[in-house]
């Protein structure tokens, strides 16, 4: 397992193939995959049990699904440096033939990708349904997910949250990723989510906060602290605050970049508050 | 010309009741998901033998399409139960992204298709659903014709890999194919050979097709008869082989006009061997309240409507 300062220059890397990924085609999300990249680090590196290789049923490992699809350049850099396919590929984030579509997808087959999503709102009930072929198949292990808040106005959501209590979902824990903006503006702006975290515990769920999402220390011990909440009757949610465009200083601080690529000269100005660590692909 | 007898009157949604009790029995991996619906969808005996192997998600269509998906992510094999109209429209974003474009092994049963449903009218019939469910890549779609047919369709798509749309329905009708038949996804049955035209149905109107070939036959019309229980794949060879013999078609189908069996016969027929086609079906409406038989009548569904349509096509030959 990879030490603290290993992790951070993880995430340092990450940030880099994110903002390159998303300069070279110009397009893509960089504000929401910055923000939430000590969460995939720690999940993929540190917290999760996973298996050697891929398979679609994902039996006896733990198991992530993505929901908020179009922060996929963190989910592919960080499935890339954990070994699931050649992180060379990122080059094709995006270009026609690829295996990186826009939004993650199984259809092309790519390794770590168990479900398409993009339509928002879908994620969690798609958790819940291999949350239950794990407990029918007595395998111990744990699903895991990430939602982006904007995405909680999808009224789906709130059938799965229902229905994970109501069922006592117990090996499932998902993380709702509170950056309080969303395409048009903030989410207090375009439609008001209200106390998240409250909205889950009336509705039965186990619920934990993580301050600050991009301290990847408090990120560790916060899914270490949710790990330990499983197997007792309810399903474990985390609150999980974090700054959209993190890492960048011109993209903090607003919604401006949720989905729009940097320039040249911006990249370079992103890219030299993020030095190379492990190694540009 | 072979004569088909009612074995009895019998609801499709029952025969998918049955097949779903014998799948409990047999295959460890099915699954089986209801939004609240589970007398509507006969699966109770499923339940009280396999309690394990059932989720009520309760009146919350979308959360159970992807639950479904994601208890495929861990080799089960969902089949989930609610009305076509719901199973269809209301979830059609889920089905696309988390089902069919994820290719998940998901059965989509749906009772109560079409208009035949009844009463409850037309907020709870649909017309749309096979146009809406062929539409998407990857997706079977089936429409067997009665009773046994849903039964052995029930069986044979369990053991078929990817996505599935099942349809059948509320009212009793006619069960007429054999108990012990063999069901093969997107192979078309040939049910009574004829030289003048060819009836080609699905559904419950297969039945009707035969009481309208037998009727055709008293005025010296010989009327080839194929059911089409697969609209997707869709059997193109045995359409293609009856028309080049007969040189018109009547497509049969309670569903609309637009997007339905006609349609999928008509592009067939355009590309490889244009051809006079007539079509049973409804045009362009919603449903409304009323019984099976009057509903059928009044939307031109039944025997009468495709002896009709039959003499309208041979005009055209």
């Amino acid at each position: 397992m990879p030490n603290a300062q290993e992790l951070q220059d993880l995430v340092t890397q990450v940030r880099r193939d994110i903002l390159r990924m998303v300069h070279k085609v110009n397009s893509g999300h960089p504000g929401g995959s910055l923000g939430c990249t000590e969460f995939f680090v720690a999940l993929y590196n540190e917290i999760m049990e996973l298996k050697d290789g891929f398979d679609m049923d994902g039996k006896d490992e733990d198991l992530f699904f993505l929901s908020n699809g179009h922060i996929s350049p963190v989910f592919y850099s960080v499935l890339a440096r954990r070994g699931y396919f050649p992180v060379e590929e990122l080059n094709t984030f995006r270009l026609i033939n690829s295996r990186l579509q826009g939004h993650p997808t199984t259809h092309e087959g790519l390794p770590g990708v168990r479900i398409a999503s993009g339509s928002l709102g879908q994620g969690m009930s798609v958790a819940i349904g291999a949350a239950l072929a794990k407990k029918l198949n007595g395998d111990n292990h744990l699903i895991y997910s990430l939602h982006g808040d904007g995405e909680l106005q999808e009224g789906q959501n709130w059938e799965a949250i229902m229905y994970a209590a109501g069922n006592k979902v117990d090996n499932y824990i998902a993380t709702i990723d509170l950056n309080g903006q969303q395409i048009d503006g903030s989410t207090d702006d375009v439609l008001p989510l209200g106390n998240v975290a409250e909205k889950f515990r009336v509705f039965g769920w186990d619920v934990l906060e993580i301050e600050n999402g991009n301290d990847l220390k408090q990120v560790i011990e916060g899914l270490n602290e949710a790990k330990s909440r499983t197997g007792k009757g309810k399903p474990v949610c985390i609150i999980m605050t974090t700054m959209m465009g993190n890492g960048v200083d011109f993209m903090m601080h607003t919604h401006a970049w949720h989905g729009k690529a940097p320039n040249d000269e911006q990249l370079e100005t992103a890219l030299a508050q993020n030095p190379e660590t492990v190694g540009d692909y | 010309m072979t004569k088909y007898t009612d074995q009895g009157k019998n609801d499709t949604r029952s025969g998918f009741g049955a097949g779903m009790t014998e799948l409990g029995r047999t295959n460890p991996n099915v699954v089986a998901l209801c939004a609240d619906l589970v007398g509507s969808l006969k699966i109770q005996t499923f339940i009280d033998e396999n309690p394990e192997r059932f989720f009520q998600i309760g009146i919350a269509e979308a959360n159970m399409m992807g639950i479904a998906a994601g208890l495929t992510i861990g080799g089960k094999i969902p089949f989930t139960g609610t009305f076509a109209n719901f199973s269809t429209g209301r979830v059609y974003d889920q089905i696309r992204q988390s089902i069919a474009y994820s290719d998940k092994n998901v059965k989509i049963c749906a009772s109560h298709a079409g208009i035949t449903l009844g009463e409850d009218g037309a907020t709870h019939q649909i017309l749309e659903d096979i146009g809406l469910m062929k539409m998407l890549p990857g997706m079977t779609v089936i429409n067997p014709c009665d009773f046994n047919q849903t039964k052995a369709a029930t069986l044979a798509i369990a053991e078929h890999d990817g996505p599935v749309y099942l349809r059948f329905g509320r009212p009793k009708v006619a069960n007429f194919t054999p108990a012990d038949q063999k069901f093969e996804i997107g192979k078309a049955l040939m049910l009574n050979e004829g030289t003048d035209v060819t009836i080609i149905a699905t559904g419950h109107l297969v039945w009707q097709s035969l009481l309208a070939a037998e009727n055709l036959e008293n005025q010296g019309i010989s009327a080839e008869v194929i059911n089409i229980h697969t609209i997707k794949p869709l059997d193109d060879k045995a359409i293609l082989d009856s028309v080049k013999k007969t040189g018109c078609v009547v497509t049969a189908e309670e569903h609309n006009f637009l997007g339905g069996l006609g349609e999928s016969v008509s592009r067939v027929l355009a590309t490889h061997y244009p051809t006079p086609q007539e079509f049973v079906a409804t045009q362009d409406t919603f449903g409304e309240s009323g019984t099976p038989e009057q509903l059928m009548d009044k939307y031109g569904l039944n025997n009468k409507a495709i002896e009709a349509a039959v003499l309208k096509v041979l005009k055209r030959k």
